[in-house]
C-alpha cells in the first residue's frame, strides 16, 4: 500500500515554529504504524523524534494523534486506516519537546502525588493480606492503565482548564480508593473532590474511547464522583 | 572545530542503572538511607519487566500442596542442570517471602475464593520431583510484570530518590580494580553526563533485539553487559538464549506461556497435541526449551500449519469467560495483530527470543565477580543482564520476576553493608573524552555505511545460524559475518546532528552493543560441543557432563573473547537425565 504520512515536525534548537513534513512510504496491511516511522526514519530522515520501545501496547511510550484520534502508533494497524492519508501529530496539551516527543512530567507528578501506593493502618501479618476475590475485581480494569497519556490528551475538558487533573492520573486515584487493602479512602476522595478533580470531567466520553486498553474511564470518575457525595452530607 | 564541551559532573553514593524491576527493587531497599540516583534511558514504567505476563513463582501451596524443595528442584531441572544449586536454593526459599512483601506494598494479585493469593501452573513447575504439574505461578491476570512494576514505581516516591528518566548509559568508568561511575548521554538535550558513585548497580536488562524475532522491546540492547565485558568483565554462559515457544507469527509479541498454563494446547497441521510425543508426562507444559524445539521440529518436518513456518495455539476450549478474566491481555493482542478471536479460533505463533540466561557473573548477593571470581567492590548486577546463575541453561517461566525481585534486593542490602568501607576514586574530567570525542565524529561524518541495514543484517544472521537450533558450520559463518559487519559499522553515518532525542545516535551506540554481545555468543555456543537447556547443537546433540558441566566465561581481548570455564555448584541434586 502507498501512503502519505505528514508529520508533525518542531525542533527547538532550530525551528521558529513547527511545520509538517510529508513522507512517502509503501507499507504491507499488517505493519503498525510504528514500523512506518520507524522505516521513515531508518531509510528517509533519521532527524525524525518520536518515543517508543515495548511496540505491542504494553509500555504506553508511543502515544501520539493519528490523524486527529489519540492511539498508540504500535497498536494501529496500516490496514485500519481509512485511507492513505496518515497524519501524525503530538499528544495535545503537552508541551513539545521535539517533534512527537512531549513533556509528560505534569502527569508523572500528578500521578507523584495521589501517592501512588497502597496505605493500611496495620502493620503487615506474616502472610498475605487476605482479600475477596470480588474485592480484587474491582481494580481489575483501572491497573490496565499503562500511563500512555491517551485519554488526558482526548479530553476537550484539558483544552478549556490546563488546572485539570485529568483522566489519567483520577484512573489511578480510583485504583487506590477501592483497593481494600488501602485505609486512606476518605483522604483520597478528599484529594480529588475539588473543580480541577472529579468535578471537572463533564463526560465527554473521549478518554473512554481514546483509552488503548478499554478502561472505562469516565465511569471510574463518575463512581468517584458517586463515592464523594456518598460521604458528604 | 572540536566539541569536547565538558560533562555535567553529578556524585551519588549509590547510582543504579536501569528502572525495571532488578533496579527498582534494589533502590526501595537503599532509598532513603543514603544518598541514591536512579538512570534509566527509557522513563521507568515504560521498562521492559511491564512486559511481563504470566506470573511470578513461589511455592506458597494456597491452590495445593508445594514445597521450596520441589520448586528448588525444577529450577535446577530446568535448567538442565548448569544452575548453580545453592543460589537456586536461594531462590525458592526466599519466593514465599518475597511474594508476601510484594502483596504488602500493593501488588494486586488474582485471588482464590479464601482471599489468598491464586496460582497456576506453568512449564517446569512441578509437584514431588517431577511428578505433574503443580500450581505456583502468583499473577495479576496476565499483566503480572506490569501491576508490579507500576507497585514499586509508586513505592519508590516514599522515600524519595533522584531520578534520571532518559538518560542513556555509554560507558563505565574504571580506576584500577574499582568501578568508579559512569557516562551516560541524556536523550532529552543532548549533552553529556559523569556520575561518579562509591556503589554502580546495572539493572539493565537483557539484549533480545540480537535477534529479528523477540519477544523483547526496542531497549533491550544489552548496553550494560556490553559495558561491563568492555571494562575487563567477563561474561558467564553467553551462548544460553531461551526462544520462548509462542510469539505471535512473525511479530514475535510474546503469548503467555499462562495460556498453557490455564489449559491451552499447541497443535500441529494436522491438528495433533504434538507436545504428548516430546513430553508425555507434563506436555504442553514442558519448559520452553523443550517446546521451542518441539515447536521448530515440527516445522521443519513440514507439520507446521498449512507447510509454514508456525503452529496453532489452540485456547478455544477454555471459553471465553477463562479468557476475558485470566488472559485477557494477549486475547486483545491476537485480535489487534492478527484478527484472531482466540475464544473461536486458534493463534498462529513461533519461537521468539525471550531471554538471556547469560550474563555479567555475580555472586548471590549480586556482587559482580572478576576474571579471577573475586567480587569487585562496589558493583553489582542484578536481574536479566545479570548471571548468578539461577536459571542455569534454560530459565522457568516466572522464575524471572522472581530473580529480579528476590536478588534486588539481597544487592540492595549488600550495598548497605558494603557502603560504609568504599571510598570515592579520584575522577578527572577526561574520563568522558573518548564518548565525547565518538559523539562528535557520529553527528558530523557525512559519508559512511548507514546503521539500520547493518543492524537488520545482524539480527538476520543470529536469528538464521544461532536460534533454536545450531551447528559447527553456521555459527562458523555467523562468526565470519558478524566480524564482517563490525568492520562496517567502524564507518557508519547517522544522519542527524541534533541535540534533542537524537535517537540515531543512541542506536549508533547499541549497535556497538548488539554487534560486541553477538560475537560473544556466537563464540561460546562454537565453543560448547554438547547439548544443555537451550544450547541445542545439531552436531552434538547429546548432554556430556562429563566434559562440559561448567559455566563458560568471556573476556573480552582485541582478539575476541577468551574462554575459560568455572564449575557449577552442585548441592543436593545429582544431575541426571532430562527427562519430561
Amino acid at each position: 500500500m502507498d501512503l502519505r504520512f505528514r508529520i508533525f515536525r518542531y525542533d527547538p534548537e532550530t525551528d521558529q515554529e513547527p511545520y509538517y513534513r510529508t513522507y512517502f512510504l509503501v507499507a504491507e496491511p499488517e505493519d503498525r504504524i510504528l514500523d512506518c516511522l520507524n522505516r521513515i526514519r531508518w531509510e528517509q530522515d533519521a532527524t525524525l523524534s518520536y518515543r517508543m520501545s515495548c511496540a505491542h501496547g504494553v509500555c504506553g511510550s508511543d502515544g501520539m494523534r493519528i490523524n486527529g484520534k489519540c492511539s498508540l502508533a504500535c497498536q494501529h494497524l496500516v490496514k485500519d486506516l481509512a485511507n492513505f492519508e496518515v497524519l501524525l501529530e503530538p499528544l495535545p496539551f503537552f508541551t513539545v519537546i521535539k517533534d512527537l516527543v512531549v513533556d509528560m512530567d505534569p502527569l508523572f507528578k500528578r500521578i507523584q502525588e495521589l501517592p501512588p501506593y497502597v496505605m493500611p493502618s496495620d502493620d503487615p501479618p506474616d502472610r498475605e493480606r487476605i482479600q475477596t476475590p470480588e474485592d480484587a475485581a474491582k481494580l481489575d480494569e483501572v491497573i490496565r492503565c499503562i500511563l500512555c497519556a491517551c485519554c488526558t490528551g482526548a479530553c476537550p475538558v484539558m483544552g478549556e482548564n490546563p488546572e485539570y487533573v485529568g483522566p489519567a492520573a483520577l484512573v489511578w486515584a480510583y485504583r487506590f480508593v477501592f483497593d481494600s487493602r488501602d485505609e486512606r479512602e476518605q483522604e483520597r476522595l478528599q484529594r480529588v473532590n475539588h473543580p480541577n478533580g472529579v468535578w471537572a470531567c463533564v463526560n465527554h466520553f473521549e478518554c473512554t474511547r481514546a483509552c488503548p486498553k478499554h478502561i472505562p474511564v469516565t465511569k471510574c470518575i463518575n463512581i468517584l464522583k458517586r463515592a464523594i457525595a456518598t460521604v458528604e452530607p | 572545530m572540536k566539541e569536547t564541551a565538558k560533562p555535567i559532573r553529578h556524585r551519588h553514593d549509590v547510582v543504579i542503572v536501569g528502572s525495571g524491576l532488578a533496579g527498582l527493587r534494589a533502590a526501595v531497599e537503599v532509598a532513603g538511607t543514603c544518598d541514591l540516583a536512579l538512570l534509566s534511558k527509557v522513563y521507568p514504567t515504560r521498562s521492559h519487566s511491564g512486559a511481563a505476563q504470566g506470573g511470578i513463582a513461589a511455592a506458597l501451596g494456597n491452590e495445593e500442596p508445594d514445597s521450596w524443595e520441589w520448586h528448588a528442584y525444577d529450577t535446577v531441572k530446568g535448567g538442565d542442570y548448569l544452575t548453580d544449586q545453592d543460589v537456586a536454593e536461594v531462590l525458592a526459599e526466599d519466593a514465599p517471602r518475597a511474594i508476601f512483601e510484594l502483596e504488602h506494598m500493593g501488588v494486586p494479585f488474582n485471588r482464590t475464593p479464601e482471599g489468598t493469593i491464586a496460582q497456576r501452573a506453568f512449564g517446569g513447575h512441578t509437584r514431588e520431583f517431577g511428578k505433574a504439574p503443580v500450581k505456583r505461578a502468583c499473577h495479576a491476570a496476565d499483566r503480572t510484570g506490569r501491576v508490579v512494576l507500576d507497585t514499586l514505581f509508586g513505592r519508590i516516591f516514599r522515600s524519595g530518590i533522584r531520578m534520571f528518566p532518559e538518560f542513556q548509559m555509554l560507558d563505565l568508568i574504571r580506576t584500577g580494580n574499582r568501578i568508579s561511575g559512569l557516562i551516560a548521554y541524556e536523550l532529552a538535550t543532548g549533552r553529556v553526563h559523569m556520575f561518579e558513585s562509591r556503589v554502580l548497580l546495572l539493572a539493565t536488562g537483557g539484549f533480545g533485539k540480537v535477534y529479528k524475532t523477540t519477544s523483547n522491546c526496542f531497549a533491550n540492547t544489552g548496553d550494560g553487559v556490553y559495558r561491563a565485558y568492555r571494562n575487563g568483565i567477563p561474561l558467564e554462559d553467553m551462548e544460553f538464549v531461551q526462544f520462548h515457544p509462542t510469539g505471535i507469527h512473525r511479530l514475535g509479541v510474546l503469548i503467555s506461556e499462562a495460556a498453557r498454563g490455564e489449559g491451552g494446547v499447541l497443535r500441529n497441521r494436522n491438528g495433533e497435541r504434538f507436545m504428548e510425543k516430546y513430553a508425555p508426562a507434563i506436555k504442553d507444559l514442558a519448559p520452553r526449551d523443550v517446546v521451542s524445539r518441539a515447536i521448530a521440529t515440527e516445522i521443519r518436518e513440514g507439520r507446521g500449519i498449512d507447510g509454514n513456518d508456525y503452529v496453532h495455539l489452540d485456547l478455544t476450549h477454555l471459553g471465553e469467560k477463562k479468557l476475558q478474566e485470566k488472559l485477557s491481555e494477549i486475547t486483545s493482542f491476537a485480535r489487534i495483530y492478527l484478527g484472531v478471536d482466540a475464544v473461536r479460533q486458534p493463534i498462529p505463533v513461533q519461537p521468539t527470543c525471550h531471554y538471556m540466561m547469560g550474563g555479567i557473573p555475580t555472586n548471590g548477593d549480586g556482587q559482580v565477580l572478576d576474571d579471577q571470581g573475586r567480587a569487585v567492590p562496589g558493583f553489582y548486577a542484578v536481574g536479566e543482564c545479570a548471571c548468578v546463575s539461577v536459571h542455569g541453561a534454560n530459565r522457568l517461566g516466572c522464575n524471572s520476576l522472581l530473580d529480579l525481585v528476590v536478588f534486588g534486593r539481597r544487592s540492595g542490602r549488600n550495598i548497605l553493608t558494603e557502603l560504609p568501607h568504599l571510598d570515592w576514586e579520584p575522577v578527572s574530567d577526561s574520563s568522558a573524552d573518548p564518548i565525547s570525542e565518538r559523539i562528535f565524529h557520529l553527528k558530523s561524518a557525512s559519508a559512511g555505511n548507514r546503521m539500520a541495514p547493518l543492524r537488520a543484517a545482524l539480527q538476520e544472521i543470529m536469528m538464521n545460524l544461532c536460534s533454536v537450533f545450531r551447528t559447527r558450520k553456521g555459527l562458523q559463518q555467523a562468526l565470519t559475518e558478524i566480524r564482517d559487519l563490525e568492520e562496517r559499522s567502524r564507518r557508519i553515518v547517522i544522519e542527524n546532528s541534533g541535540s534533542h532525542f537524537n535517537y540515531a545516535l543512541a542506536e549508533a551506540f547499541e549497535l556497538e552493543s548488539l554487534l560486541g554481545l553477538s560475537e560473544v555468543i556466537v563464540c561460546s555456543a562454537l565453543a560448547r560441543e554438547e547439548s544443555r537447556g537451550a544450547h541445542f547443537r545439531e552436531d552434538f546433540p547429546e548432554r556430556d557432563d562429563e566434559n562440559w558441566l561448567k559455566h563458560t566465561l568471556a573476556l573480552h581481548t582485541t582478539h575476541g573473547p577468551k574462554l575459560s570455564y568455572k564449575p557449577v555448584t552442585l548441592t543436593r541434586f545429582e544431575p541426571r537425565p532430562r527427562t519430561y
